[in-house]
């Protein structure tokens, strides 16, 4: 009986400093901290791979096998997007039927400023990419909206991101509670395992980048919006974020959301904000 | 309460001598479906992430899969790891196949009888 209640006093005070000294990292963890948060996320890449220059993870596949590198930088010459970027410089500088031009829907005429989108929408309380401000210039100057996926949309994303190559990327998340709990949002789609294969997008892009998927080398999720829009070989074309998204979704038989639907922008809020400072290098090629 | 051991019994009694007929030829066949199984991007596809003898561009997620009757004497628990794996490692990568239905429990057991011949 003595034994029994000493231990059971002794699990008890085990159990309570245990708590008392885990409490105050659960409490932690349960606030938003964005700053932190894209702290820890860089770090945990730089630490996995020390011989890995910081602004290379941009490059995906290519900053985690040298040999793949070489022959990108070969292909790099005559890079497969250059059809792409061509098309979009032109559709760029090309007035709507109303005479105006995308120029005139974005700070800096659309020149050098891929690196600040997504941002937080304080008027309509969401996060708006570029790919959808580009459709609203369009809409909002009678014209069609083009697909988000591909074609036109990567083309002037293409074009956007060339204007912007090396310049860090600058994700601000405004004093709101709802820019905070859109990027927190994103973090939870970006870490909840989903579909018949029960992956997250975090199983293959931060459990696992370096790692091949038969002879596929998989990315590291640091940087990985920065390259796009992207050519990719399996798609013997051109792909936005969007598409980028919505693939990875089907691949691993999850039900992909819409383009542009709420939890994709926020996905891309919270993987933007991690990637700050690291260079814009889109367009981008992978295989 | 009492007529389940009886039909049990009867199923056993059944399941074993039919089992007994044509053990060899079933083997046989369960192992080479297993194979193509284990080796088809649409079911087992366990080359993406697993180096296997006889297999061609492997992945390198998960480890080679080899001497697997050593490691695993018991089947139970190699059919245990395919069917849900996340039950004993709640990080792995390794897809639920029975759990979320990707295969069916023939068709995991037809899997087992060829990682046994690795």
């Amino acid at each position: 009986m003595k034994t029994r209640s000493a231990l059971l006093l002794g699990s008890l005070s085990a159990a309570l400093a245990a708590f008392a000294l885990t409490s105050p990292r659960v409490i932690a963890a349960d606030k938003v901290d964005p700053v932190a948060d894209a702290k820890a996320f860089q770090n945990f890449f730089f630490q996995k791979f020390p011989e890995v220059k910081h602004e290379d993870f941009v490059n995906g596949p290519y900053s985690m096998n040298a040999d793949m590198k070489r022959q990108w930088q070969e292909k790099e010459e005559f890079p497969p997007y250059e059809f792409a970027l061509d098309a979009g410089k032109e559709m760029f500088a090309t007035p709507f039927k109303n005479g105006k031009t995308y120029a005139d829907c974005f700070p800096n005429g659309g020149v050098g400023i891929r690196q600040n989108y997504p941002y937080f929408d304080e008027k309509e309380g969401k996060v708006v990419t570029l790919e959808l401000a580009l459709n609203r210039c369009r809409e909002a100057n009678g014209e069609q909206p083009y697909s988000y996926v591909k074609d036109e949309m990567a083309s002037l994303t293409a074009y956007m991101a060339f204007t912007s190559r090396g310049k860090p990327m600058e994700i601000r998340i405004p004093d709101d509670p709802r820019a905070l709990a859109a990027f927190e949002n994103g973090k939870r789609y970006f870490y909840t395992r989903r579909g018949q294969m029960n992956f997250s997008c975090a199983s293959c892009h931060v459990q696992s980048p370096g790692e091949r998927i038969r002879a596929e080398v998989l990315a590291p999720a640091l940087g990985i919006l920065n390259a796009m829009p992207i050519y990719r070989s399996e798609w013997s074309g051109m792909g936005t974020i969007s598409r980028r998204f919505v693939t990875c979704n089907s691949q691993t038989r999850a039900v992909p959301l819409e383009p542009q639907s709420d939890e994709y922008r926020d996905v891309e809020y919270f993987l933007s904000y991690v990637a700050n400072g690291l260079p814009i290098s889109g367009p981008g090629a992978r295989p | 309460m009492t007529a389940f051991p009886c039909k049990l019994a009867v199923l056993v009694t059944l399941v074993l001598s039919a089992g007994a007929a044509m053990a060899p030829a079933q083997a046989q066949s369960a192992v080479a479906d297993g194979q193509k199984l284990a080796f088809d991007r649409g079911k087992g596809n366990c080359l993406t992430c697993h180096v296997i003898k006889g297999g061609d561009l492997p992945g390198t997620i998960g480890p080679e899969l080899k001497d697997l009757k050593t490691k695993y004497p018991d089947r139970s628990e190699l059919t245990a790891i395919i069917f849900d794996e996340t039950k004993r490692n709640p990080q792995t990568m390794m897809p639920p196949f029975g759990r979320n239905r990707i295969l069916t429990e023939q068709e995991i057991s037809a899997i087992v009888d060829f990682l046994q011949t690795l």
